[in-house]
């Protein structure tokens, strides 16, 4: 502050030089055309030199110092502007003087005429300069201050390298490994224009300069993956590869399998998949639905017109002679026959009434035209007249179809009784349908948008029939979770069972609907299927999940009943307090040796003179006396009082002169009567022992505490030797440990996040830097050095 | 055997949804397949409002069905039982109190997290330690001591069963017995001359020889290539192959003997009462004790610190460093004479039996008696197993007593065996189910389940170790040799600070050194020629410099002196300032 005030006034001071100056100019004019007036009349400028000398003379008596003229050295005869000398330079000129000019003059702003009055009106005398020591004291406080940040950005690497456990020299060790080609050749430089332009343009698409080198894009990703992101996902890998070859050996197992029963297994399971699969599609994609139903309807024609199934193969009619006797061929028998049934019965088209009702949609299109349309065999044209013949039967299956066929109904007779009509209606047809695939196609392809938003909101339903049924299973795997594992087996049969059963229920429910409860059911579908025509597929599909929603939480009551049955049983208390046999087994004393009752009374004659116990108490006791301090007598016999033979000290004097040592320690075998516990100290150890208490501890106890794990590898794993034996500074042979330079730890801290976490340093960019530094550094040593 | 285990492999790799799902058959394919992807059945789930517990379930569910997101079930290290742990704790925990400067904060908290990682990684280690104690169990109402020898090697295995045998040796009278420390060798020594080693796993017998004089001890020395027999006069060393290394007649009329393995330390007691150590690694006498207690014949060890222990005819028991002419402690523990005593291998208990027919478990760590109880004939010969089973023999009979150093007190033998001749010595073998017994008629191994401690530190005693690696363990035991000077009761004292006074060690250093290092040297006059150096000159210079050294001295006190006067000066000062008045004060100005 002290200094920019001094600034400022420095400069004040000097605008005020440069305005007097002016000043004393304008003022000294006259006085110059009073001395070109006099020069133009020569015979009288000598006298009027002598006046002026005599003027001096006279002014300089009056002891009033007058600024001296300067004097014109030569005389000219003309007076130019060039020749003016600046006389009376040294004049004071007031402000005043300036500012009556300046007001005058149009360029000069408010702002420097408003200064100039604040100037004139201030009365207050400039501060003087701060005296040399004071500028200098405040300048250095300033240098310390300066520097003290300078160096005190040292204070954290520092405290940070005195923290650390290990410290590897040099700090910054090159990568080892080879390096690239273009990391160590450095000297090339681009000459030729062709190359320039070439490198511009290389440049300006970020592309790599030098070929093996990775783009910018793909070294970003490089240093983007970090050591434990590159370990998670070689992980991943790895696991996927086992989980390959895992279900590789699987399927290679499975394959060679022979048992017929796995297979028969496995082709339910595959069926149940199919099924399964077969709705979702339903829903979904409703075009290879129906292919698949193009396929079952195929398999059930060729069914048809095999004699398969029908028994009347050898087999059959061995076992239908068989049968009279056998139940279980008759069974046999029987299955066979109902598996004809089963295979050649007519399918059930869930997705055939959603294209109705798409074709409900388009008012344009007559009903009639969708009759012949559902099932059509492309391989057999004929089939078509018989399939549309055979609708109204099938449609009656289920409840939509029922709704409609009274008007294919009505229609197929019409049908029958034009045959004329029936080739153009046919060939009407197919227009018409060529043209609304078409405009299926378009609306595919335009709004797949819709679509979505279609599949969304199925999407949403979806889940409400999921959580629905997965409530229920969730019942069933909550208790499934509370049973032991053992009983995994049962609980796997159940869980077949229900999905056995689930499956069962919903071919029930498509056929029950032939029955009242389906048409009783018939009512809330159809206005579902009004609501929303769009969505129709799918709406058919809750309809049997809510509906046997109730029998099948019995069911899964009923299954669960018994299972926690069979958890009671097994219970671990039950099991585990069985009460043990305590064997009371006698004492059996193998050994005893007879009692002599004369060899006991020789022992103690023996024994009877030493008194082993007193012996022990008196030992006992002169070590304690042997421990205690003596009591110190000081008394000089004859001082003070007569000495000689036979004389004593006085009591008093005795007394006086008597030194009692304090009492030891408590004897460690105080309490212990039958104990003699030695005092000594074993100075023997002392030697090994520490002494003295080493530096940054304050109590012994910290210290032994700090030591008492011992550091060998008799006592300790391999791992926490090398842990515990680590040296603090670690140099590598032969490398140059330079001093650290500031941009070392500077660097790293703006980049730890980034240097944290890769490892794995594909960037040439480190390299090189690591490449560069050193020279840099030795470069700015030099320098330094030089000044 | 080889086809499930793909299939084991693939179910922990697949693991929890195998588990989770139960209802699955293995070859069933994955309902995944066909499912939508999770992560937009999650969203649809986090759409719908209800929160009920069992959404939640499913979710977790869904969450876990993924093979590769799938969590760790057992995350972070594997839980150590604390049990285990307490095992290898070591010392208590201690943290930097709160005003503590920094550096010493760090260092403590450094020093507790290695300590805890030692421990830790110990308790880990342990794992490594397979090996159960086997044990003796009878039929209902059968008493595990009536089973007869012959029954035990008849029901086990034929190694095992081979390890009951019977030498007989009737002609060289009772036997002294000493194993080699891995329980490999045997060394025999009979009272009348017979000295043999023997392999006696193998039975392969590696010397024998009469050495013509009475044997009152044998014992192995650190390997199975040397051992010691103490003779009617002299201590004799001699090699496996019997040939005679040293006579050491500095020990003579030795009747008992202990090896410190961990010093090289052979300790002696003879018969005239003195107590001496051999170092054996270097062949010097380290210590030789006069106990004055008379004739020395009992003897243990206590591996825990190496104190000796020794058995007096006045019923008391002395421990003995090599450090202390006196006894450690000395405890009256029988009425009549100590017989026999034995320590067990912690270091924390003592067996002792004495004329009184009495016998004494000690806790030797407080030196109070933990029971006693009255055996019809009193013991003669005394060992502990590693394991803590207390054989104890009474005449021709020998009696295995099971937990003795628990908190029950004896009730009633685990085993008992009936030799033919007087039990002149028992000893356990280590890392063997095996006692072995010395008496008049030979020596009998015995089948002890549950003796031997099952897991050995290869690292310190490998029953199995070829020469090579007993030439490398003998390398390796020289080098970690424990100096003599750290034996004493307490065997953690070396990690303590020495909290003597400066005098006491300075006393304690001048008696080690024989003279005084810190004393000021007395001056002698320089010897001057010209006659400048005769008696009276010579005096003269002596005079001044030691009134020169007089005057350096009263300077001092004086100045201690005043500056003694200055302080008392200052403190009266005080106090009057403080406020003490007398009566003359108010007439004070």
């Amino acid at each position: 502050m002290a200094k920019s005030s001094s600034l400022q006034k420095t400069a004040l001071s000097k605008a005020v030089k440069v305005t007097s100056a002016m000043a004393d100019e304008e003022e000294e004019l006259p006085i110059d055309e009073q001395a070109i007036s006099a020069s133009e009349d020569e015979e009288g400028s000598d006298d009027e030199r002598k006046h002026n000398k005599l003027l001096e003379a006279i002014s300089s008596m009056g002891g009033r110092k007058r600024k001296k003229q300067n004097e014109r050295s030569e005389a000219s005869v003309q007076v130019s502007e060039f020749f003016v000398n600046a006389e009376g330079t040294g004049d004071k000129v007031n402000l005043s003087d300036l500012l009556g000019t300046a007001e005058k003059t149009p360029g000069t702003s408010n702002k420097t005429k408003k200064q100039l009055r604040n100037l004139q009106n201030s009365k207050e005398t400039l501060e003087l300069p701060l005296n040399k020591q004071e500028t200098e004291k405040i300048q250095r406080g300033i240098a310390y201050e300066k520097t003290a940040t300078d160096v005190s950005c040292w204070k954290n690497i520092i405290q940070q390298n005195r923290k650390a456990e290990q410290m590897v020299f040099p700090l910054h060790q090159e990568p080892l490994g080879p390096k690239r080609m273009e990391q160590v050749v450095a000297g090339w430089k681009i000459q030729t224009p062709l190359e320039q332009e070439i490198f511009r343009l290389l440049h300006n698409n970020s592309q790599p300069v030098v070929d093996p080198i990775l783009t910018p894009v793909e070294e970003a990703s490089l240093k983007a993956m970090s050591l434990e992101e590159a370990k998670v996902r070689r992980a991943e890998l790895q696991k996927a590869r086992a989980l390959q070859s895992y279900y590789e050996a699987k399927a290679n197992r499975e394959k060679k399998i022979k048992s017929k029963k796995y297979r028969k297994f496995k082709k339910k399971a595959r069926v149940k998949e199919f099924l399964k699969q077969f709705e979702e599609m339903a829903k979904t994609d409703p075009q290879s639905a129906l292919d698949e139903l193009k396929k079952m309807e195929m398999s059930r024609m060729e069914e048809r017109m095999s004699l398969k199934h029908q028994n009347r193969g050898k087999w059959a009619k061995s076992k239908a002679i068989m049968a009279k006797y056998d139940d279980s061929a008759r069974k046999a028998m029987q299955e066979q026959l109902q598996m004809n049934k089963d295979l050649t019965q007519k399918i059930v088209v869930l997705s055939d009434d959603e294209h109705e009702s798409k074709d409900e949609e388009l008012d344009t299109v007559p009903d009639f035209v969708n009759d012949p349309e559902p099932i059509i065999d492309p391989v057999n044209p004929w089939m078509k007249g018989q399939l549309t013949r055979e609708e109204p039967e099938v449609s009656c299956v289920t409840p939509e179809v029922s709704c409609v066929t009274p008007e294919v109904s009505c229609v197929t007779p019409e049908d029958a009784e034009t045959a004329a009509e029936e080739n153009e209606e046919e060939e009407l047809i197919r227009e018409f349908e060529r043209k609304r695939k078409r405009r299926q196609a378009e609306e595919e392809g335009s709004t797949p948008m819709e679509e979505k938003e279609h599949t969304s909101e199925v999407v949403g339903e979806d889940v409400v029939d999921i959580s629905d049924n997965e409530e229920n299973d969730d019942k069933e795997e909550e208790e499934e979770e509370e049973e032991n594992d053992d009983k995994e087996e049962e609980e796997e049969d159940v869980s077949e069972f229900n999905t056995l059963f689930k499956l069962m229920r919903s071919e029930k429910t498509q056929e029950g609907q032939e029955d009242g409860e389906g048409l009783l059911d018939e009512g809330p579908i159809r206005v579902r299927n009004i609501e929303d025509l769009e969505v129709l597929g799918e709406v058919l599909e809750p309809q049997p999940n809510v509906a046997p929603s109730l029998p099948q939480t019995a069911v899964v009551e009923a299954t669960s009943a018994p299972t926690n049955k069979k958890n009671r049983e097994i219970k671990l208390n039950e099991v585990l307090t069985k009460e043990a046999k305590v064997i009371n087994v006698p004492f059996l004393p193998t050994v005893v040796e007879e009692e002599h009752d004369e060899q006991i009374s020789i022992i103690k004659e023996a024994f009877a003179g030493d008194d082993v116990i007193s012996d022990f108490i008196k030992d006992k006791r002169k070590q304690e006396a042997a421990g205690r301090p003596k009591v110190v007598d000081l008394t000089l016999p004859g001082w003070g009082e007569w000495g000689g033979v036979g004389l004593k000290p006085s009591r008093w004097k005795r007394r006086r002169f008597r030194v009692r040592m304090a009492p030891p320690p408590p004897r460690q075998d105080q309490k212990l009567p039958d104990v003699i516990i030695s005092e000594k100290r074993n100075a023997s150890l002392a030697p090994h022992q520490v002494s003295q208490l080493p530096f940054p501890f304050q109590n012994t106890a910290q210290f032994e505490s700090c030591i008492r794990t011992p550091i060998g590898q008799t006592w300790n794993t391999q791992s926490v030797v090398k842990k515990m034996t680590t040296p603090k500074v670690v140099t590598t042979m032969g490398a140059i440990i330079e001093p650290m330079v500031k941009e070392d730890f500077i660097k790293n801290k703006t980049t730890t996040p980034a240097a944290k976490g890769p490892t794995l340093m594909f960037g040439d960019g480190k390299g090189r830097r690591s490449t560069k530094r050193p020279s840099e550094k030795n470069q700015g040593r030099s320098q330094k050095r030089k000044k | 055997m080889a086809a499930p285990m793909p299939e084991d492999s693939a179910r922990k790799h697949v693991g929890k949804k195998n588990k989770k799902k139960p209802s699955k058959r293995y070859w069933e394919e994955s309902e995944n397949t066909d499912q939508r992807p999770e992560e937009e059945q999650n969203k649809d789930v986090q759409n719908q409002n209800e929160e009920t517990v069992k959404e939640t379930s499913l979710k977790s569910k869904k969450d876990e069905s993924a093979p590769l997101e799938k969590k760790d079930p057992f995350p972070g290290e594997a839980p150590i039982p604390k049990e285990r742990l307490q095992k290898f704790k070591r010392g208590e925990k201690r943290r930097a109190p709160a005003g503590a400067r920094r550096t010493l904060k760090e260092t403590i908290v450094f020093s507790e997290s290695v300590s805890a990682l030692a421990q830790k990684q110990a308790a880990r280690y342990d794992l490594l330690l397979p090996e159960d104690a086997g044990f003796l169990e009878g039929d209902e109402d059968e008493d595990t001591c009536t089973i007869s020898q012959d029954d035990i090697a008849d029901a086990v295995d034929i190694t095992s069963g081979s390890k009951y045998f019977n030498l007989h040796l009737s002609q060289f009278g009772p036997y002294r017995l000493d194993y080699s420390r891995n329980g490999r060798h045997l060394l025999l020594g009979g009272k009348k001359g017979h000295v043999a080693c023997i392999d006696w796993q193998s039975k392969d017998l590696m010397c024998e020889m009469n050495v013509m004089e009475t044997v009152n001890d044998v014992k192995w020395l650190h390997t199975e290539a040397m051992f010691a027999v103490a003779q009617n006069r002299w201590l004799y060393i001699y090699d496996s192959k019997g040939v005679e290394l040293h006579c050491v007649k500095k020990f003579n009329d030795v009747l008992k003997m202990q090896f410190l393995p961990y010093h090289f330390l052979l300790a002696t007691a003879s018969a005239t009462g003195f107590l001496q150590y051999l170092d054996v690694s270097v062949g010097k006498e380290i210590a030789a004790i006069c106990t004055k207690m008379g004739r020395l014949d009992v003897m243990a060890q206590n591996p825990y610190n190496a104190v000796i222990h020794l058995g007096h005819p006045n019923g008391t028991v002395s421990l003995w460093s090599p450090n202390q002419k006196e006894p450690l402690v000395k405890m009256l523990c029988h009425r009549g004479a100590v017989r026999s005593l034995t320590v067990d291998k912690t270091g924390m208990y003592m067996v002792t039996s004495g004329l009184d027919r009495k016998l004494k478990v000690y806790d030797i760590r407080a030196f109070k008696p933990l029971h006693s109880c009255f055996l019809p004939a009193g013991a003669s010969c005394l060992s502990l197993s590693q394991r803590g089973l207390l054989s104890a023999t009474t005449g021709d009979i020998v009696q295995v007593y099971q937990n003795v150093c628990g908190s029950s007190p004896l009730s009633k033998p685990y085993m008992a065996h009936r030799l033919r001749g007087q039990v002149c010595g028992v000893a356990y073998c280590p890392f063997e189910d095996v006692l072995g017994i010395g008496h008049g008629q030979g020596f009998t191994s015995m089948i002890v389940p549950g003796a031997g401690e099952p897991n050995f530190d290869a690292l310190d005693t490998n029953p199995y170790r070829s020469s090579k690696q007993r030439q490398e363990w003998e390398v390796k035991a020289l080098l970690e040799k424990v100096q003599p000077e750290l034996i004493g009761l307490d065997p953690g004292q070396l990690g303590k600070v020495d909290q003597a006074s400066f005098e006491q060690r300075h006393k304690e250093r001048v008696e080690a050194l024989g003279f005084d290092p810190l004393a000021k040297e007395k001056f002698k006059p320089r010897k001057k020629k010209k006659g400048r150096s005769s008696a009276g000159a010579v005096e003269k210079r002596k005079k001044k410099v030691a009134h020169e050294d007089q005057r350096d001295i009263i300077r001092q006190s004086i100045q201690e002196k005043m500056e003694k006067k200055k302080e008392l000066k200052e403190k009266f000062k005080e106090k009057k300032d403080l406020g003490m008045k007398t009566t003359l004060d108010r007439f004070k100005k």
